[in-house]
């Protein structure tokens, strides 16, 4: 059975099934509940779970994040909502210090089964503190898992066996995917340790990942009108990263380019970039590049926000010159 | 002085328990001066009466959430002495396998979960681990314990308030010992009274003189009963003061050779031998008895925590993510 849902309405699909298959389930977060999540993700499910399942919290993201570890240690599976990257840093000691340590710190006596999910990146003028794209310092830390679906199918398949996780698990939702709208097929997407190959091609691999893959696969298209066929892997998992899925792209593309909304400097895409010559160095045939957010807060003016974050023509431009050493 | 109003059996067993505490740290100190333990240290010596008091105020069934400073608490909870000193030995045989060491004991049968080394990080997860207890249903009550210094941090606030509004079966149990390390709480709070804190979140909080075991029992009993029944949160402020440095590397420069000889002179554990003996219902051949068996335990302790195998170094990785069909 096949249907048309946006990214909101599958995320929202995805919530419904966890708390309708299993009943320790609860979503708890800012606004989560009477006023229906503030991306309108949750919206209506206050109606149909109540108000235990459905829990608004005060804005405290320490406190909540906090109780969420403390529910999941006592049994409960909950799901935590932060509004965005920015405002998680408030909990960034809970899930620091307390969620991801917890197993090896206890000896392997206590694991925290959570779900943390938030959305993250620039696009809505929203400026420098509710803009930012945050990823690749959770996928830094060790006990923790990051997912960032990026398609309409990862929205509505990545989160139940995130729910069904013995460990913690971060979804990073990027703000401007949430009215993404697609063809859903059930059951495809349902895997949280692969990546995924969106668009096959030989002339370069595009290495990329949750709200930089419209962009990334735009430009591809924009490069095979003009006879150049770009691979796109999308990483869906930022940790334990399935390294995989790009080596073996490169290893037959010879190129390698990654977009990516997060700074430059020690960015993911510096990670990648580093796999990428530890494992396949001697299939390269150009340096490794990168397309990444200028080096600044993320401006409100439209047209410097736009100049901030990687466009398909910044992107089209850096793999030009990385396949036909052109000039932009 | 009031009689003890316990029976004898019961009375007993608050001098062993404060016993093992004072004698276990004792050792701890030995044995960090041999090198055997290391890291940070922080000892429980003076504040006996808190941990034994509250803690006969527990249940099987119910939750603890400690501190750094949780020794004492561990050895009332029933983690045996030999995992224990294993575990700060760095041994396998510890209770987190040589993961955690002095700061972070944590022990899945007694429902202890830690050792928490981030001043105030306790509290939001005793506050989670109260709403999972009503959400499912359960009659366990969570036991919060945290020093004066956490009053400080925003998630003190944050949980009391979550605590308070979703009415969740927490007892938070402030230790003040008057000193965050080396700062006095009348040099880092605006508002000494930390029953006023606890009170403007709309929860009973009471003060406690917790160099009396008997005192710091019945306020927990009652708490614990409050707490059970569902009214909600409470909190006990336990005024209490510890004898040794804040951790092994401490100078102790901030506070007076007097006030701290002034505090000795209330200690708990003579406080309650006294007034037994005083009664009659102990002697002093019982007080030796009791300090035979805990040095036999600590003995045996000692040696089991020396002869343990260490964690294989392969075995680094073990435990950060939970193996595939494991939970």
């Amino acid at each position: 059975m096949s249907a048309r849902l946006s990214y909101r309405e599958a995320m929202r699909e995805a919530l419904r099934e966890a708390l309708l298959r299993d009943s320790r389930v609860l979503l708890m977060g800012e606004d989560v509940g009477m006023y229906g999540g503030s991306y309108a993700v949750s919206k209506g499910l206050l109606a149909e779970f109540g108000p235990e399942r459905i829990r608004d919290t005060p804005l405290s993201e320490l406190g909540f994040v906090g109780a969420g570890i403390g529910a999941a240690l006592g049994g409960l599976r909950p799901i935590v909502e932060i509004m965005t990257v920015n405002f998680s840093l408030l909990a960034l000691d809970p899930l620091v210090n307390s969620a991801a340590a917890m197993r090896h710190m206890s000896g392997g006596q206590f694991h925290v089964p959570m779900v943390v999910r938030m959305a993250t990146g620039a696009g809505r003028q929203l400026a420098a503190q509710h803009s930012h794209s945050l990823e690749g310092w959770y996928a830094h830390v060790p006990g923790l898992k990051v997912l960032a679906p990026a398609t309409v199918e990862d929205a509505r398949d990545m989160l139940w066996p995130a729910v069904q996780d013995p460990d913690p698990v971060v979804i990073f939702e990027h703000a401007q995917l949430y009215n993404l709208e697609a063809q859903y097929r059930p059951g495809s997407g349902a895997d949280i340790t692969h990546g995924r190959v969106r668009r096959p091609g030989r002339d370069l691999t595009l290495i990329t990942f949750g709200g930089s893959l419209p962009a990334t696969l735009q430009a591809a298209e924009t490069l095979a009108a003009a006879g150049i066929e770009p691979e796109v892997v999308d990483l869906r998992v930022l940790r334990p990263l399935d390294e995989a899925v790009f080596l073996e792209s490169v290893r037959r593309t010879h190129r390698a380019l990654i977009v990516e909304e997060e700074w430059r400097s020690g960015g993911f895409a510096a990670e990648i970039t580093a796999r990428i010559m530890e494992q396949a160095f001697f299939d390269l045939d150009a340096p490794v590049q990168r397309v990444c957010s200028a080096e600044v807060p993320i401006p409100y003016a439209k047209h410097l926000e736009e100049a901030a974050l990687p466009q398909p023509a910044a992107i089209v431009a850096a793999a030009r010159r990385l396949v036909r050493g052109e000039a932009a | 002085m009031t009689d003890v109003p316990y029976s004898r059996e019961f009375a007993l067993d608050l001098v062993r328990e404060m016993l093992r505490i004072r004698r276990f740290e004792e050792i701890c100190a030995e044995l960090y001066g041999t090198m055997k333990i290391r890291g940070f240290l922080h000892l429980y010596i003076g504040e006996e009466a808190v941990a034994v008091g509250v803690l006969r105020a527990a249940q099987a069934k119910d939750a603890v959430v400690a501190t750094y400073r949780e020794h004492g608490h561990a050895l009332v909870r029933g983690i045996p002495a030999k995992v224990i000193l294993a575990e700060m030995f760095g041994k396998a045989s510890g209770c987190c396998r040589g993961r955690g060491g002095s700061m972070h004991l944590f022990d899945a049968a007694t429902r202890f979960h830690g050792g928490n080394a981030i001043v105030g990080g306790g509290l939001p997860i005793a506050t989670g681990l109260a709403l999972a207890e009503r959400m499912l249903a359960r009659q366990g009550i969570v036991f919060c314990f945290f020093g004066e210094g956490a009053v400080a941090e925003g998630a003190f606030h944050e949980s009391m308030n979550l605590a308070a509004l979703w009415r969740l079966p927490v007892l938070f149990c402030c230790e003040n010992n008057l000193y965050a390390m080396g700062t006095s709480l009348a040099r880092s709070e605006s508002q000494t009274d930390l029953c006023v804190k606890a009170g403007s979140y709309g929860m009973a909080a009471q003060p406690v003189d917790g160099m009396d075991v008997v005192a710091v029992h019945e306020a927990a009993k009652s708490a614990a009963e409050a707490v059970r029944a569902g009214g909600g949160p409470r909190f006990l402020e336990l005024r209490t003061y510890r004898y040794r440095a804040h951790s092994m590397f401490d100078p102790d420069l901030y506070r007076s050779k007097e006030e701290i000889e002034a505090w000795k002179k209330r200690g708990p554990l003579h406080g309650l031998t006294g007034r037994l003996k005083a009664q009659g219902s102990m002697s002093e051949e019982d007080f030796q008895r009791l300090e035979a068996e805990v040095r036999a335990e600590f003995e045996e302790a000692v040696a089991f925590a020396e002869a343990a195998p260490l964690e294989p170094a392969a075995d680094l990785l073990r435990d950060v993510y939970t193996p595939a069909g494991g939970a």
